[in-house]
């Protein structure tokens, strides 16, 4: 079966510093995968690597089967590749119903439109409401971002993502900043993605890892030390040495 | 040949220039990503008191120029700690518009003052006429402005190298963040360098009188040219800088004395030509 | 009131949007004997209209918006002055002229951001006026282009001593650029426009091909200045060096920004109080002028952000 996202030999180097290594990763179709590591280990970078935010020294990214190394970002987007920012990255001076509908309507492919009617934008704009109904911030639809707590924040976040209709989704720690009484809600949002999206979450927080994560990998310094089911990666000495032995938060 | 000789000598001489009054802007701008177009306003205001000092009062030139230096930079950080501060953080557009309200304000002053009309500027009888360097001859205040320029020059990058300040300026510089965690006070090591690049202007705009001509219009009409400088050497650097004064300093000269119906034209156009084949600058990153 | 159906109401056409009109309407029958004047005032909004699509909207810091309206008065008057007088023809080569300097500019100048896109807004500008300098035998170089004769509009209407014709005429141009730029900013690629100010990063990850909307905004706004720039070249019949210079790229900077910017009417109250003001003002003491001008915009910047709209609204909110 064609891996939903596959890295082949993803090498980073700035300088003399390397931040990813030789990476060989596989994500399949509707896989829930995590990816944790201690701070600096290169996950944010992996992402970065993965969504043409950044070049790769060499390597190959196949998105579907298909080489998408060479590809700006925007396109590698439109051809179903997702994600979300470590720290929130948002329209801040804009309504959380027009941040969503932003994304819906570049899925849609008119975000160029300069002279199109209001009734096209309709069906954008219940489709972002949509969304945000299954996020539960439906009630937030018309305040501008930068009013909002940080945790709903969170939450537009993942609604901005979901809005492109993702084949993979890349979640570059969703639950960092959010106060434990509302991590619920994102698990929860989390856990309802679509089955046939694959997923990949970066996450800190081990209780969100082992309840959402069916294959987990570690990175230790740019570096993949282990991939297996949670299972395996609780029982590996070496990733409580490097990592858990260390506490959450390394 | 005796043109290339003059190009490069004239060339040399304007590159000193350019790189002492803009090398503070490329300092500003990597610490503190502060858009400081009313840098060339200082300059302006250097090259003033200089002048005006030598005309009204017979004020020796070297001690004008000093007290220019300490003048301007002592302005500079009454308008940092007051004005500036409060737009650090602050959007681009802030910046600029309240860099180029500074610009008009002092402009207006200058022409109330003095008068829309170049200051003229009667340099000391030893910087007058030409001096024989063994090859051939050549006009001595620009000599001078090499000479002095390559001292400054040599004593900023030994300052900055050497000293406790220049290294923790450096630091900054590179990651500020880092810098505030090992305790260094970013918001005086800034003002510090803020003074010392404003002073540098104020010397710049003093040495340079009889090339880049002291006139309300100062601070506008070479703007352009210190923001080129900063923009090709790239934000935050000291040499990058320097290399782009001295292509600009060569490339400007040649242009005029080559193809002076073209004027300025080719210059620009090279500066564009360059940005486009490196959009951060010479030395800049990416 | 559903949040969809709010949203969209925003964007519906309100009541208040005829004001300008009304006015400009009314100054034609009350104030005849200021209708050059008017005309200044209604080319001014026009280019400063044009600066608020790439400035206000897109969020593009440009110091060069003079090199698109200096480009379409030199476009315009060596077209009215060598091949043919008739207006409109003068309009669309401006606007043509102009959008293609746009475009190329374009191409350089939004690859770079911060200082460095400035500084390039600059350069543009100031090669464009060393050229329009140098090449004094087609622009009259430093004592300007003269010797425009202008046909008049659709052959019937005849520019006259009092400036009527001119200003309905710039009245009529500034309306349909104000209808188009209406449009455009309340379109989707208006949306992205302002998603790409907000958040630059963010656009490219949903997918936005950011560099190629910004340019498209660039060449419109470029030229619907250059029209603002034919404009003034049509009507007063001449063209000096000054169009393209840092004064006046400074100024509809500030006019704008005083007006409140990302606002479309920013531009009409920003352009109409500074250009009457000045009027007013700069009679007295001409070196004075920038002064203030200068005073009011480090203010402006201190404590009122958002320009005369900006108080209006918070006025309002209260």
């Amino acid at each position: 079966m064609t891996a939903a996202l596959e890295t082949i030999g993803l090498h980073k180097r700035f300088g003399a510093l390397i931040v990813a290594n030789d990476i060989h990763f596989r994500l399949d179709a509707g896989a829930r995968h995590a990816l944790i590591g201690p701070n600096g280990a290169g996950k944010t970078t992996l992402v970065n690597l993965i969504t043409g935010r950044i070049p790769p020294s060499a390597g190959r990214i196949l998105l579907g089967g298909d080489d998408i190394t060479a590809l700006p970002q925007a396109v590698r987007v439109r051809r179903g590749l997702g994600r979300t920012f470590q720290i929130n990255t948002l329209f801040r001076g804009l309504s959380v119903l027009e941040n969503v509908c932003l994304a819906v309507g570049e899925h849609h492919g008119i975000g160029g439109d300069m002279l199109r009617s209001l009734a096209a934008r309709r069906a954008v704009l219940e489709g972002g409401y949509a969304l945000l109904e299954r996020l539960r911030i439906a009630d937030d639809a018309l305040t501008p971002v930068r009013e909002l707590p940080y945790g709903r924040q969170r939450l537009v976040e993942i609604a901005i993502a979901l809005g492109l209709r993702p084949t993979v989704l890349l979640l570059d720690e969703p639950a960092a900043g959010v106060p434990s009484t509302e991590i619920a809600i994102i698990l929860d949002v989390i856990e309802q993605l679509p089955d046939d999206i694959a997923v990949l979450i970066i996450e800190h927080d081990m209780e969100l890892v082992f309840r959402f994560a069916r294959r987990i990998t570690v990175l230790v310094q740019g570096s993949v030390l282990i991939e297996g089911t949670p299972a395996e990666i609780a029982a590996d000495a070496r990733v409580r040495e490097v990592y858990l032995g260390e506490g959450h938060h390394g | 040949m005796e043109a290339l000789i003059s190009i490069l000598f004239h060339g040399l001489a304007y590159a000193m220039i350019l790189y002492i009054v803009s090398v503070g802007l490329s300092v500003t701008m990597g610490l503190m990503g502060f858009v400081n177009l009313a840098h060339g306003v200082f300059a302006m205001a250097g090259g003033y008191v200089t002048v005006r000092l030598m005309n009204a009062y017979a004020v020796p030139f070297g001690l004008a120029l000093l007290v220019a230096f300490v003048a301007v930079a002592l302005l500079s950080v009454v308008l940092e700690r007051t004005l500036y501060a409060r737009l650090y953080g602050a959007g681009e557009l802030e910046q600029v518009l309240f860099t180029i309200g500074l610009i008009f304000m002092s402009v207006a002053i200058v022409r109330y003052l003095w008068g829309p009309s170049p200051q003229p500027v009667h340099l000391p009888a030893v910087l007058s006429g030409q001096i024989d360097l063994g090859i051939r001859s050549f006009p001595t205040y620009r000599t001078f402005l090499i000479v002095v320029g390559l001292l400054l020059i040599a004593l900023l990058w030994l300052g900055v190298e050497r000293t406790n300040f220049g290294a923790q300026l450096r630091a900054a510089v590179d990651n500020r963040r880092m810098a505030e965690s090992i305790g260094i006070d970013t918001r005086r090591l800034f003002s510090l360098a803020f003074a010392l690049g404003s002073g540098l202007a104020a010397l710049g705009g003093g040495l340079g009188a009889d090339i880049l001509a002291i006139y309300p219009g100062y601070a506008t009409e070479y703007l352009v040219y210190f923001l080129m400088v900063v923009a090709i050497g790239g934000l935050g650097s000291l040499r990058g800088p320097f290399v782009a004064a001295l292509l600009l300093g060569f490339g400007d000269t040649a242009c005029k004395y080559l193809v002076p119906e073209l004027g300025a034209f080719f210059v620009f156009a090279a500066m564009i030509g360059l940005l486009l084949w490196r959009p951060a600058g010479l030395f800049g990153r990416a | 009131m559903h949040p969809i159906d709010t949203l969209l109401a925003r964007h519906r056409f309100r009541a208040i949007e005829l004001l300008p009109w009304l006015i400009a309407v009314a100054v034609y029958f009350v104030f005849g004997d200021y209708l050059p004047l008017g005309s200044q005032i209604l080319i001014m909004i026009l280019f400063a209209l044009s600066l608020d699509l790439v400035l206000g909207y897109a969020g593009i810091v440009t110091l060069g918006h003079s090199a698109f309206f200096g480009v379409g008065a030199y476009a315009a008057g060596i077209y009215a002055a060598h091949v043919s007088g008739e207006p409109l023809s003068g309009l669309v080569l401006a606007a043509c002229a102009a959008a293609v300097v746009g475009w190329l500019s374009g191409l350089v100048v939004l690859r770079t951001t911060g200082l460095t896109l400035l500084m390039l807004t600059l350069a543009v500008t100031a090669l464009l006026a060393e050229a329009a300098n140098k090449a004094g035998f087609i622009t009259g170089g430093a004592d300007g282009l003269q010797g425009m004769d202008i046909r008049p509009i659709f052959g019937l209407f005849r520019f006259d001593l009092f400036g009527r014709t001119a200003y309905l005429y710039c009245l009529a141009v500034l309306f349909l650029a104000w209808l188009f730029a209406r449009r455009l900013v309340h379109s989707s690629f208006g949306r992205s426009l302002i998603g790409i100010r907000e958040n630059t990063a963010r656009m490219h990850a949903i997918g936005s091909p950011v560099r190629r909307r910004l340019l498209t905004i660039y060449t419109i706004s470029a030229a619907l200045a250059g029209v603002a720039g034919a404009l003034l070249a049509q009507t007063t019949q001449f063209v000096g060096l000054t169009v393209l210079g840092f004064q006046r790229s400074g100024e509809i900077v500030i006019m704008l920004v005083f007006g409140g910017i990302g606002r479309l009417y920013g531009a009409f109250v920003g352009a109409g109080i500074y250009m009457i003001a000045q009027d007013q003002l700069a009679k007295l003491e001409p070196a004075f002028w920038y002064f203030w001008i200068g005073l009011l915009l480090v203010l402006l910047v201190m404590f009122a952000r958002g320009g005369v709209l900006g108080l209006i609204d918070r006025i309002l909110r209260r």
